[in-house]
């Protein structure tokens, strides 16, 4: 066995009343791959916060090297050979690549920053771990996946040892994640340690050296090569058994279109958002769009719901044109919307539960006079939401923040299906959501089908649209490149699309 | 013992984050603890000097309703930075906002003749109010259509109205002689009785009492005060509940507006009789540390508008007693802006203290 670089020992730490860590023992061997394994508010992110300095444990040990240190800041991890990329990247949009990476530990000639040097010494590492990035680049020109390279040429620059990535493949395509974990086992070639932070399982299965699984700030069980199957490893994550499959009802083969979309082309400051986009919604039909992050699935789902008006084309609602569409002709119409952002657009954190409950649908006779709202109707109608979506809180008057992120999800959720919606924008809708949350959104997201109701699904996660649609778009540049059967994708044309490729060029490569 | 005092510790932190009125309590302790070292340093005795300021604010009913009826103004300042700050809006522009109501109550109640008082009291103050309220919409579009920062443009507008509604006097409104800038007598009719002879406190107090509980019922009862805190709160999520948030929010800068200028009109009509130049003293202003001392809330923010009454009342008596300027009044307010603007400097001052009493209990337990 080789020797630990890392012993952390009996970390505590609370925050408020909640207990992210709990007595959690990890130990980091030189040259693995680890992977914290765990759902949301597990405890993941706050134990390698701690290893990184950003928090202080209330109580416990950590030793680098057989050597008792005490992490104070970020600064000092640094100095202790330890990295963190977060997944949201740190980086100065309008500097260039290499700029970027040494900034704050710039080569310096003199007094002066040694431009020339940091350049070269980029190029050099890149090269090294095969990592393809070019240090002239700027960095807001940069794909996703290729930022997130920058973040760790960052790491490898300030010579770590230790590289922690939280959530690292949430923002990739499916062969961007192949390339990422190529780079890792060249990392863990060079004797460098990598921890994980994720909840996919797949992944975790995939590329591991051993998996640590966390639950509830506790640390469940460490598990060695060969690994479990994923329904073993799901049940020692939640505590309980998971379904993975969804049975669904058998739809007819002629469903009626709710919802149309035609020749949807969006142009903003000057760049084509949408072009051309012609999207029919069926009831009784679960419509996945697939893509990675910012590839115009935002903005499709804004001009759907009349947050955004288009620059040319039309939506139809029932086979009516929607005239100049605005969110509260869109709600009127008895379109719900599950907006992509929860923190922005979905709720208002310092809003009651109740009063999130009812945002959208503020002007409903049911919960408002002409100018007083009914408080008390609002109050029933809260307490009985609550009940019915099982929503976690001591009081429906308690503000939305203090409840976890999976719950505050089942209030926008709840909130769009007690108005009994004719078609649902569902986007990201399990994004930040627990495990267990997200079977419980998925069986609601179901029933919606079930019951004839029409429904669009962006989702960045590939495995949520395979499973949950019908019938799948892939969205790639603000183009709809194809729509299909679900059952007629598989993973790796579906991956090619995403990334770019068209069905023509895939054609004449299977040929 | 340790886990104790750490909870403690944090406890009180939650207490003490910006916006809750025991952060404006302890916010305002703090101001007095260092202006009286500051009394002390100028060589007086800060526990006499208090002592005067209470006197002074408080020591028999004429004072007292000194302190009520410099209140006054002060209540409609506070309730009118809230609500715009509940639409999320800044409005510094309460001072101008509060000066074209003084004028407008002036005007109306001067040169609109025979009416009885029961409806020329209400004219006056309806006509204050579609000033102010105008200029308060005016600033929010300005904002909304042109996109420049709200400071400026209601900073800016408070110079232009403070020279303009000077200007409007002099050109058209002048008392003859004309060797002050001021306008001639309102009619009786429009005049707010006055409570306690010989001090400010007039009827308009009740008025101002009236607006609190207006205040209230809008934020806790109507749709438009969901919609719009709403709105102030997050932008993007009101949009996306179908709420048209530029026109909640020009709503709510036309009452934020209109009870600026209710300031203004109560004190035309019920201390002066007349509009005369740099009649406000600055309760616009005011108006702003009120409502953040006030954290948002109608009654919160008249009980910081008593306060400050006190203050301004009882600084003269201070000054008579003790020697210390009244100006001294301005440094206390200034510390409690300090105090009361920068949250994160409260907390991490008990942060500091309640983290060394847990690392006590930690040595000690």
């Amino acid at each position: 066995m080789p020797a630990e670089v890392v012993k952390m020992r009996g970390i505590c730490k609370a925050f408020g009343s909640v207990r992210a860590n709990d007595k959690v023992d990890l130990d980091i061997f030189k040259g693995e791959i680890l992977t914290l394994l765990g759902e949301n508010g597990a405890g993941k992110t706050t134990l390698m916060n701690v290893l990184y300095g950003l928090y202080q444990a209330d109580s416990g040990s950590i030793a680098i090297n057989g050597k008792a240190v005490h992490i104070s800041s970020p600064l000092v991890a640094t100095d202790l050979g330890i990295s963190m990329v977060h997944q949201h990247f740190m980086l100065v949009n309008s500097m260039s690549v290499a700029e970027n990476v040494v900034l704050g530990v710039e080569p310096r000639k003199g007094i002066f920053f040694d431009r020339a040097k940091s350049f070269e010494e980029i190029t050099r590492l890149s090269q090294l771990y095969g990592l393809k990035v070019n240090a002239h680049d700027v960095v807001s020109k940069l794909p996703v996946g290729m930022k997130q390279r920058v973040e760790i040429l960052k790491a490898l620059y300030r010579q770590s040892d230790i590289l922690i990535f939280d959530e690292p493949t949430a923002v990739l395509t499916p062969q961007e994640v192949n390339d990422f974990f190529g780079v890792l086992k060249s990392f863990k070639e060079a004797g460098k340690s990598i921890v994980l932070i994720t909840h996919k399982l797949k992944e975790a299965i995939e590329v591991s050296d051993r998996i640590a699984i966390m639950r509830q700030g506790r640390m469940v069980d460490t598990l060695e090569k060969p690994f479990a199957d994923i329904n073993t490893l799901a049940e020692l994550m939640v505590g309980r058994r998971i379904m993975f499959s969804i049975d669904r009802k058998l739809m007819p083969e002629e469903l009626p279109v709710l919802m149309s979309l035609r020749q949807g082309t969006l142009k903003q400051d000057g760049v084509t958002r949408l072009a051309d986009i012609n999207l029919d919604l069926h009831g009784g039909e679960i419509h996945g769009i697939a893509g990675v992050d910012g590839n115009g699935q935002t903005e499709l789902a804004e001009v759907l719901t009349g947050l955004s008006r288009l620059t040319s084309g039309e939506i139809l609602i029932e086979g009516q044109v929607i005239k100049s569409p605005t969110p509260a002709k869109m709600l009127a119409s008895r379109l719900g919307h599950i907006p992509e952002d929860r923190s922005t657009r979905g709720v208002i954190s310092r809003f009651s539960v109740s009063e999130n409950l009812i945002l959208g649908y503020q002007t409903n006779k049911i919960f408002s006079g002409k100018v007083q709202l009914k408080h008390k109707k609002i109050e029933a109608f809260a307490t009985e939401t609550v009940k019915r979506y099982d929503i976690k809180c001591d009081k429906i008057s308690d503000p939305i923040r203090t409840l976890s992120g999976g719950n505050q999800q089942k209030v926008v959720i709840g909130r769009v299906m007690s108005e009994d919606p004719l078609i649902v924008i569902a986007a990201q809708p399990t994004r930040g959501v627990d495990i267990g949350a997200i079977e419980y959104i998925h069986e609601r997201i179901m029933e919606l089908r079930d019951s004839g109701k029409a429904i669009l699904l962006i989702s960045a996660d590939l495995d949520e649209v395979i499973k949950l649609s019908d019938r799948v778009s892939v969205m790639y540049g603000g183009r709809l490149v194809s729509t299909d059967l679900v059952s007629n994708y598989d993973e790796r044309r579906l991956g090619a699309l995403m990334a770019g490729q068209t069905e023509e060029s895939l054609l004449k490569e299977a040929q | 013992m340790k886990v104790t005092a750490k909870r403690i510790g944090s406890g009180l932190l939650s207490w003490l984050k910006g916006g809750s009125l025991l952060f404006s309590v302890s916010a305002f302790i703090l101001s007095l603890l260092i202006a009286a070292v500051i009394i002390l340093v100028s060589g007086f005795n800060p526990l006499k000097s208090y002592m005067a300021l209470m006197v002074g604010a408080f020591g028999s009913w004429d004072n007292i309703a000194t302190t009520l009826g410099t209140a006054t103004p002060l209540i409609f300042a506070g309730l009118s930075v809230s609500i715009g700050k509940r639409a999320g809006f800044f409005n510094i522009g309460v001072e101008g906002q509060l000066l074209t109501g003084t004028l407008a109550a002036a005007i109306i109640g001067a040169y609109v003749k025979g009416l009885p008082a029961f409806i020329h009291i209400p004219l006056c103050f309806a006509g204050a109010w579609l000033v102010g309220g105008l200029i308060g919409v005016f600033s929010v579009k300005l904002k909304q259509i042109m996109k420049v920062s709200e400071l400026i443009i209601t900073v800016m507008l408070n110079y232009v109205i403070l020279y303009l509604v000077d200007l409007i006097v002099n050109r058209f409104f002048l008392k003859p002689p004309g060797h002050l800038v001021r306008t001639i007598d309102i009619q009786k009719s429009a005049r707010l009785a006055t409570l306690v002879p010989h001090t400010r406190l007039n009827t308009g107090i009740f008025i101002a009492i009236l607006a609190v509980a207006f205040l209230w019922w809008i934020y806790h009862k109507t749709r438009f005060g969901y919609e719009v805190t709403a709105a102030g709160l997050n932008k993007k999520a009101a949009e996306t509940g179908g709420i048209r948030i530029n026109r909640k929010v020009a709503l709510a800068m036309f009452i934020s507006g209109g009870l600026a200028a209710m300031g203004g009109a109560v004190e035309t009509m019920g201390v002066h009789g007349f509009y005369i130049a740099n009649m406000s003293a600055g309760y616009g202003y005011d108006g702003l540390t009120i409502s953040i001392m006030g954290a948002g809330s109608p009654v919160g923010s008249t009980i910081a508008a008593v306060l400050f009454g006190a203050l301004r009342a009882g600084s003269s008596n201070m000054n008579r007693t003790t020697n210390i300027p009244g100006e001294f009044i301005t440094i206390l307010q200034a510390l409690v802006i300090l105090f009361v603007s920068t949250p994160h400097l409260i907390s991490f001052i008990f942060d500091k203290l309640s983290r060394k009493k847990a690392l006590d209990c930690e040595v000690s337990g």
